[in-house]
């Protein structure tokens, strides 16, 4: 469906996306995911071409699009600040990309609004069609801008950090909303993030993105639990890092054994719940590396100045060179 | 203590901003002192003439027709503003380009300058014989002493209220909504159309209402380049200034008061306008 050769970009001195490689299939949801500043909303951008890359091809659907304009793509797009059209209806912000239509794609009136409507009807905002954008709720309006960019039958849809703007609990509903919507309208979909839950919890898989690179493709639960490189284990999830013989050892604060003859040792130094487990944070002893161990919560809680010994269960090796020496150890 | 009563419960809203009643009041007095007192001593003074004298005097033919003069070319001024200026705010708005600050400052300049310094120097430029005028009059175009030279003199004068009442908003509108519109397929024509321009069209009409309020009163530029021909090139401050010459106060503030309630109910129903788009837009 989607297919990106070797993009570049280069914005003056700062080089933006180095050399990019993406295939997407037709259906999927794709999550690109990166701290800010690693070139994920300007490969999205360049797809929907509202930027355009130095060198490099974009194939949308079999058509080399390279220097396509972006009113040429029929792709829809999504803000973060949602950008709709504040002195229109939510019904007319809806079918603006109806209206704009000409020669032999022109549709009547009637028949815009009837799609406007329907699309209403989709994003459950059916009634408020005759509001104003200003009279709406962030998560409404980031639904009517959805609406409007599905107006169009675009090929496929683009979402620059969709949620970002919202706050936590509004996030949540629109995110699960969101999932919903893709699996009934099975349109191609990606999205920007910088926060590692909604990638995992919404895509088929996630590209892990770092200063105009891709770290790692792959499905949430594989780039969770077997991250190719210290840049996605340290940035998906949390991870704790130790000396280890030649490189780091990684491990998550639950992949541990709490036993008298632990290879490790932590002096507890804080503990609090954390959802369904306690947190105990500490300092190795030797190292004096930070560590963050997750322990049952129906057992007593740890108390502070305690030593837990304990060794990973599961852990990833990496060397000086960010390669991985040893995958799923002991 | 005693409540609030009814009357000012309903005024006065609870808020967490101090000092509504303390800043409300001397708003009041403000503009009292400022513009209702002075305002109301020149309809004291016109009504010092009784009514067939005040209608006699403040509709006289010569009166019509300065006032047709003032509000037609202030008006039209105002449009030609309208245009340019957005053209002006857009391009500084937008675009970055070396001596940016100069332009800008170039633009407040009619602002500072004298009127009467601009009067004489734009009669300079298009009387028959000047820079411009002289191009112009082989073609049959007059400017100097016609209307078309008053309108250009208040066009000068007009310009900066248009662009600065423009500039934040359109600096405000931000590139999203254009990228948005160019995503649903919308051409740069229809982009402009249909999104940059009612957007922005609250301020522009802001604009062209200052614009078009400084040209109705405007004096010191016109004076020069119109000619001053009763009837033909008088404006209505003009004709105010001539009766006063002549120590007909009351008939100045006949034809004052006159002015007056005019500008201000087209000021009115510019600001009525620019409330329900307001209020449309939920803002």
């Amino acid at each position: 469906m989607i297919h990106l050769r070797g993009i570049t970009k280069q914005f003056g001195d700062y080089p933006a996306l180095h050399g990019i490689d993406l295939d997407v299939a037709p259906g999927e949801f794709i999550a690109l995911l990166g701290p800010s500043g690693s070139g994920k909303t300007t490969l999205l951008r360049i797809i929907a071409g509202l930027e355009f890359q130095d060198s490099g091809t974009v194939q949308l659907a079999g058509e080399d699009v390279s220097s396509l304009p972006v009113a040429a793509r029929n792709v829809g797009f999504v803000f973060q600040h949602y950008a709709l059209f504040r002195h229109m209806t939510v019904a007319d912000n809806v079918a603006f990309g109806l209206s704009v239509r000409r020669g032999k794609h022109r549709m009547a009136k009637a028949a815009r609004q009837a799609r406007a409507e329907e699309l209403l009807r989709l994003v459950q905002l059916e009634g408020l069609g005759t509001r104003y954008p200003g009279q709406l709720s962030g998560g409404q309006r980031q639904r009517v801008a959805l609406a409007r960019a599905l107006a169009i039958e675009p090929r496929l849809l683009l979402l620059d950090e969709p949620f970002g703007a919202l706050d936590a609990k509004v996030r949540k509903d629109l995110r699960r909303w969101l999932r919903d919507l893709h699996k009934q309208v099975g349109l191609t979909s990606i999205f920007v993030t910088h926060d590692q839950e909604e990638a995992l919890e919404l895509a088929d898989r996630v590209v892990v993105m770092n200063q105009g690179r891709i770290e790692q493709i792959g499905a949430p639960d594989a780039v969770y639990m077997d991250p190719e490189t210290p840049f996605v284990s340290h940035f998906v999830g949390e991870t704790n890092r130790i000396p280890g013989p030649g490189g780091e050892i990684h491990f998550r604060p639950h992949e541990i054994i709490v036993s008298p003859d632990g290879t490790e040792a932590v002096l507890v130094d804080n503990v609090f719940r954390k959802g369904a487990v306690w947190r105990a944070e500490g300092l190795l002893e030797g190292s004096g590396q930070f560590v963050e161990l997750d322990l049952p919560s129906n057992q007593a809680a740890p108390r502070l100045g305690e030593t837990i010994r304990f060794h990973p269960h599961r852990a990833r090796m990496f060397n000086a060179d960010g390669d991985q020496t040893q995958g799923e150890t002991r | 203590m005693s409540g609030p009563t009814l009357a000012s419960r309903r005024w006065r809203q609870p808020s967490v901003l101090p000092g509504f009643g303390l800043s409300f009041g001397f708003t009041l007095a403000w503009l009292t002192l400022i513009v209702l007192i002075p305002l109301a001593t020149i309809f004291l003074k016109a009504a010092g003439l009784g009514w067939s004298e005040f209608v006699a005097v403040g509709f006289s033919p010569r009166a019509m027709a300065a006032y047709r003069l003032s509000f037609g070319t202030a008006a039209m001024a105002g449009l030609v503003n309208a245009v340019f200026g957005l053209i002006v705010a857009w391009v500084l708005v937008r675009y970055e380009f070396p001596g940016k600050q100069v332009v800008s400052a170039l633009v407040d300049l009619p602002f500072a300058l004298p009127t009467a310094v601009a009067g004489i120097a734009l009669t300079a430029l298009y009387t028959p014989g000047g820079w411009i005028g002289q191009f112009l009059e082989p073609l049959g175009i007059k400017v100097a002493f016609t209307w078309v030279g008053i309108t250009i003199a208040l066009v000068f004068i007009g310009l900066p209220f248009v662009v600065r009442s423009v500039e934040p908003v359109l600096a405000d509108l931000g590139r999203e909504v254009e990228e948005a519109a160019a995503t649903l397929g919308a051409t740069r024509g229809q982009t402009f159309t249909r999104v940059i321009f009612p957007a922005i069209g609250p301020a522009l009409l802001t604009g062209f209402a200052l614009a078009f309020a400084r040209g109705v009163g405007e004096y010191g530029s016109v004076i020069f380049i119109s000619g001053n021909m009763p009837g033909r090139t008088e404006i209505a401050p003009l004709l105010i200034v001539t009766q006063l010459e002549q120590y007909a106060y009351a008939g100045a503030t006949a034809i004052a008061v006159v002015m007056m309630l005019a500008s201000f109910a087209v000021l009115l129903l510019i600001n009525l306008i620019q409330a329900a788009s307001r209020r449309r837009m939920g803002a």
